[in-house]
C-alpha cells in the first residue's frame, strides 16, 4: 500500500461519525425493537454461547429500564458443556427471564429421533427446534449468527422468513431494503432475526471487552482432558468420546465457539484474558468455524443443507 | 497468501479501524466483478488459511490451475454448481483505516433489484466497466441506479487495463464518457480508477503499469472517502418504533419513546411536533441506551422523553417543531419493482413507512422509466418484476413523508402484498433524478431486464 493517503481529502474524523461498534449496537437495537413492535411472541435463541449471550447484552440495553419483552429458547442436546448450563441458568435468574428448553435427549428416549453413527448432535437439534417453535407460537426467533461465520450465512436476510416446516429457500428470500425490515407472516410461518448479520467475530470480541460482559470461562485458556478426532482437540467426558484407539491428554486449551461438545473443537492457547483473546483471533490465520466446528466439515454445502431444514 | 511478519503490528492495524464504510458493487460477470471482489479480499488479508484452501481445493477439483477467487463469494450450492451468484451476499473486512461492509450483488440474474437491495443501505458503489468495451448500455442502467437510490459516491472501475496495454488514452475517453452522463443523472462524486482486477493493478496495490495516473487505487479510496457526517442542514427524524413503559416500584412513571434517530440532530429541551397528530411537547430527556445525553443524532438508537404526556405511539414520528413535512394521503414516488408478480394500477397494497404501515391503493402509474436512455414509456398500466416506473399512490392514513432527495431514511417505503407479505417494490418518494431532463417519450422496444 502507498503512504500517500490525503487524496480524495476529508476527515472520517466528524464529530457526528459513530464507532463502527457504536453503529453496529445502533442498528442491532433497531431490529430487537422492530419485532418488539411488530411480532406477538419473539423469543431468542440462548444458548450460552457468546453471540446470544452479546444478543442478550443488547435486548437488555434496547428496552431499559423496561424488562426484556422476549422470553429464551435453548435448544439443549445433553451434550452441553456444564460451565455452559450453569451460565445459562444464573443469568436467566439473574434477569428473571424466562427459559423454554427442548431437549434433544428427550427426543432420543421417546425414540424419535436417532443417535448418529459419529455421535454428532448439532445436526439432531433441528426437529426440537422446529417443534418448540410450532408448540409455543413463536412468531419471531432471535438467533446470533452472523454473515461472516459462513458463506451460505453470508446469504442470510437479516428477517429470514420460514414456512410452517422451518424451512429456508435461499432461492426465495424477500429483498431487504434500506432499514425497512419485512415480518409479515402467515399463520404457522415464523421469521429467524439475525441482529448481528453485519458482526464479524473480532467485533463481537471488541464488544464484550467494551461492555465488560461476563462469559462462560471455557472460552479463556485452561487446562482440560482432550482427545484428538479430526484435527480438532475434542473434550473427553460421558457423550462417547474418545473410541478405543483415541487417547486422552491434558492440555491448555480454550474454546473459540461453543456448541455441542461432540463438535466443538477446542483450540491451544494461552489467552486467559480479553485482551489476549482479541489478540490470539485478530492473528489467527483461520476462521472461527473452520477451526473449531466438525459439522461444518461434513461437505462443502453441510451450513446450507442444515440451514434449508430449518436450522439457525 | 502474504503471511502475516508481524501479528502485533497485524493486531494494532485491525483494532486501531474505528469507522465502518457500507459499499456496493456492480457488474456484469464478464466485466471481473467477482474477480475484484475477490482481490479486494484476498489483498487486504480478509481471505484466511482454510477459506483459500477450500477455494484451491474446489478449484483443483473443478480442473482449475489457479486458485478461482469467485469462488470466495459463492455461498450456495446451485452457485457453485452454476457459475453463477444468485444472490445479494454481504461481506466483511477490515484495514487499519477502516471496516468495510460490502453489498455483492449479482450481475446479471434478476439484475435491477438486486443492485436497488444492495445500493439501498450503501454509501457507495463501484461500478465495473470492461476498458476493452467502454460505457455500453449496462453502465448507464448501473449509473441510472446508483443515481436513483442517491447513492452519495460512485467509483468507476474501468478494469482489464492490462488488455489495453495499459493505455491512459483508453482509460481517459471512458472516463470522461462516464462522468458526463453521471453528472447528468446528479451523481454527486464519481472518482475512476483504472484496474486490472486479474493482475492486481491499482485494486489494493499501486500499479506499476501506470505511472500516468495520480490517484487513489480502489482500497485507498474506499479508506479515505468522506462518509457524509454533516447534519447540519438535516431535517431531524424520529419514527417511534416502540414505547418503554416499564411500570415497576423503581420506575413507575417511566414513559420513553424508543427509536432510531432517521436523521438530523435531537436535543434536550427542543420543541418537538408527533406527526401525523401534530400534537407539540419539549424534550424532556434522551436516553442513549440507558445512559442519559444531552444531545443524540443518526443513526443513534435512543429513546425520548417527553416534557407532556401525550398519545404517542408506533408509526408516529417526532420532528422539531419549526421543521416539520407536510403530512399526505397522496404519494408520488418512484418504485422498483421487486417481486414476480405485476404491480396494477388498483391494486390495493400496503406500504410501510419507517415504522408506520398502512393500507394503500395503487392510483396510477404514469410512465415506465428506460434505463438505457432515461426515457418514460408512458402509461404502462402495471410493472413487472425489475421495473422502475412513476406511481401515485392513495395512502387510507396521512404519512409524514420526506422526499427522497432531502432522506433516504424517511423518504423511501416499501409495498407489500396484504395477501401473502410479499414484498412487491422499493419507493423513493419525489423526484427520480437530481438533475436528468426525461426525454420525449417513446417506443421502448429492447427494454430487456
Amino acid at each position: 500500500m502507498t503512504t500517500s493517503i490525503d487524496v480524495v481529502g476529508g476527515s472520517t474524523d466528524s464529530p457526528y461519525a459513530l464507532t463502527h461498534l457504536d453503529a453496529l449496537e445502533s442498528e442491532a437495537v433497531h431490529i430487537f425493537r422492530e419485532v418488539a413492535g411488530e411480532f406477538e411472541r419473539p423469543v431468542i435463541l440462548f444458548s450460552g454461547g457468546k453471540d446470544s449471550i452479546v444478543m442478550l447484552h443488547l435486548a437488555l440495553k434496547a428496552f431499559a429500564p423496561a424488562a426484556v419483552p422476549f422470553s429464551l429458547l435453548h435448544v439443549d442436546t445433553g451434550h452441553n458443556f456444564p460451565e455452559v448450563i450453569e451460565y445459562r441458568d444464573s443469568t436467566v435468574s439473574q434477569h428473571n427471564l424466562r427459559l423454554h428448553v427442548a431437549s434433544v435427549q428427550e427426543y432420543i428416549d421417546a425414540g424419535t429421533l436417532r443417535e448418529r453413527p459419529d455421535g454428532t448432535r448439532n445436526p439432531l437439534q433441528t426437529v426440537p427446534l422446529t417443534e418448540a417453535i410450532q408448540q409455543h407460537r413463536f412468531d419471531a426467533v432471535f438467533g446470533g449468527g452472523r454473515r461472516d461465520e459462513e458463506k451460505a450465512r453470508a446469504k442470510e436476510r437479516v428477517f429470514s422468513l420460514r414456512d410452517e416446516f422451518s424451512q429456508w429457500d435461499p432461492r426465495r428470500q424477500r429483498p431487504e431494503l434500506w432499514q425497512l425490515y419485512n415480518g409479515r407472516h402467515a399463520p404457522g410461518e415464523h421469521v429467524r432475526v439475525f441482529p448481528l448479520s453485519n458482526w464479524t467475530e473480532l467485533d463481537v470480541w471488541q464488544y464484550i471487552q467494551r461492555e465488560k460482559i461476563e462469559l462462560p470461562q471455557i472460552y479463556f485458556a485452561h487446562e482440560r482432558e482432550v482427545f484428538a478426532r479430526d484435527g480438532m482437540w475434542l473434550t473427553a467426558g460421558d457423550w462417547g468420546g474418545p473410541k478405543d484407539d483415541e487417547s486422552v491428554e491434558t492440555r491448555l486449551i480454550r474454546y473459540r465457539t461453543v456448541g455441542d461438545m461432540s463438535c466443538t473443537g477446542a483450540v491451544d492457547s494461552d489467552a486467559t484474558t480479553l485482551d489476549a483473546v482479541i489478540a490470539e483471533i485478530a492473528a489467527s490465520r483461520l476462521t472461527e468455524r473452520g477451526a473449531t466446528r466438525a459439522d461444518d466439515k461434513l461437505s462443502e454445502a453441510a451450513m446450507e443443507d442444515r440451514k434449508r431444514e430449518g436450522y439457525f | 497468501m502474504t503471511s502475516t511478519a508481524d501479528p502485533a503490528g497485524q493486531l494494532a492495524e485491525q483494532l486501531s479501524a474505528t469507522t465502518l464504510l457500507r459499499f456496493a458493487t456492480a457488474g456484469s460477470v464478464d466485466d471481473g466483478k467477482s474477480t475484484l471482489v475477490g482481490r479486494l479480499l484476498h489483498d487486504s488479508k480478509s481471505v484466511l488459511a482454510d477459506q483459500l484452501e477450500a477455494v484451491e481445493h474446489a478449484s483443483r477439483s473443478r480442473g482449475q490451475e489457479a486458485p478461482d477467487l469467485a469462488l470466495l463469494t459463492d455461498g450456495l450450492r446451485a452457485e457453485r454448481e452454476q457459475g453463477i451468484t444468485i444472490d445479494v451476499a454481504y461481506r466483511y473486512f477490515a484495514t487499519p483505516r477502516r471496516r468495510f461492509i460490502l453489498a455483492d450483488t449479482p450481475g446479471h440474474v434478476q439484475y435491477t433489484r438486486n443492485m436497488v437491495t444492495g445500493a439501498s443501505t450503501a454509501e457507495l458503489t463501484v461500478i465495473l466497466v470492461d476498458a476493452r468495451n467502454g460505457v455500453v448500455e449496462q453502465t448507464r442502467r448501473h449509473a441510472a441506479i446508483a443515481a436513483l437510490l442517491r447513492v452519495p459516491h460512485v467509483v468507476l472501475a474501468v478494469n482489464k487495463m492490462d488488455l489495453v496495454g495499459y493505455e491512459e488514452s483508453s482509460f481517459a475517453s471512458i472516463a470522461e464518457e462516464f462522468t458526463a452522463y453521471a453528472s447528468e443523472l446528479g451523481v454527486p462524486e464519481i472518482t475512476a480508477i483504472p484496474i486490472s482486477a486479474l493482475a492486481g493493478d491499482n485494486v489494493v496495490d499501486a500499479s506499476a503499469n501506470m505511472d500516468w495516473y495520480g490517484g487513489p487505487t480502489v482500497l485507498e479510496h474506499l479508506e479515505t472517502v468522506p462518509v457524509s457526517h454533516d447534519l447540519t442542514g438535516c431535517h431531524a427524524r424520529f419514527p417511534v418504533q416502540y414505547v418503554i413503559r416499564p411500570q415497576t416500584a423503581e420506575h413507575p412513571d417511566y414513559r420513553g419513546y424508543a427509536g432510531q434517530i432517521a436523521a438530523g440532530t435531537f436535543r434536550v429541551g427542543e420543541s418537538v411536533t408527533v406527526l401525523p397528530s401534530g400534537r407539540t411537547s419539549k424534550i424532556a430527556g434522551i436516553d442513549l441506551l440507558g445512559s442519559p445525553v444531552d444531545v443524540a443524532w443518526t443513526p443513534q438508537s435512543v429513546t425520548l422523553l417527553l416534557r407532556d404526556d401525550i398519545d404517542i405511539s408506533r408509526g408516529d414520528i417526532v420532528v422539531p417543531s419549526g421543521d416539520a413535512p407536510a403530512t399526505t394521503q397522496d404519494v408520488d414516488a418512484t418504485v422498483c419493482h421487486v417481486a414476480d408478480t405485476p404491480l396494477t394500477v388498483g391494486q390495493r397494497v400496503l406500504l410501510k413507512h419507517t415504522t408506520r404501515t398502512v393500507k394503500a391503493i395503487v392510483k396510477d402509474i404514469p410512465s415506465r422509466l428506460t434505463l438505457d436512455d432515461l426515457s418514460q414509456h408512458p402509461a404502462p398500466g402495471r410493472l413487472e418484476a425489475n421495473d422502475i416506473g412513476r406511481v401515485r399512490v392513495r395512502t387510507a392514513e396521512p404519512l409524514a413523508l420526506d422526499a427522497y432527495a432531502d432522506s433516504r431514511r424517511t423518504g423511501s417505503f416499501l409495498l407489500i402484498d396484504p395477501a401473502d407479505g410479499t414484498t412487491l417494490a422499493a419507493g423513493m418518494a419525489g423526484e427520480a433524478f437530481a438533475a436528468a431532463e426525461t426525454g420525449p417519450a417513446q417506443d421502448d422496444e429492447g427494454w430487456d431486464f
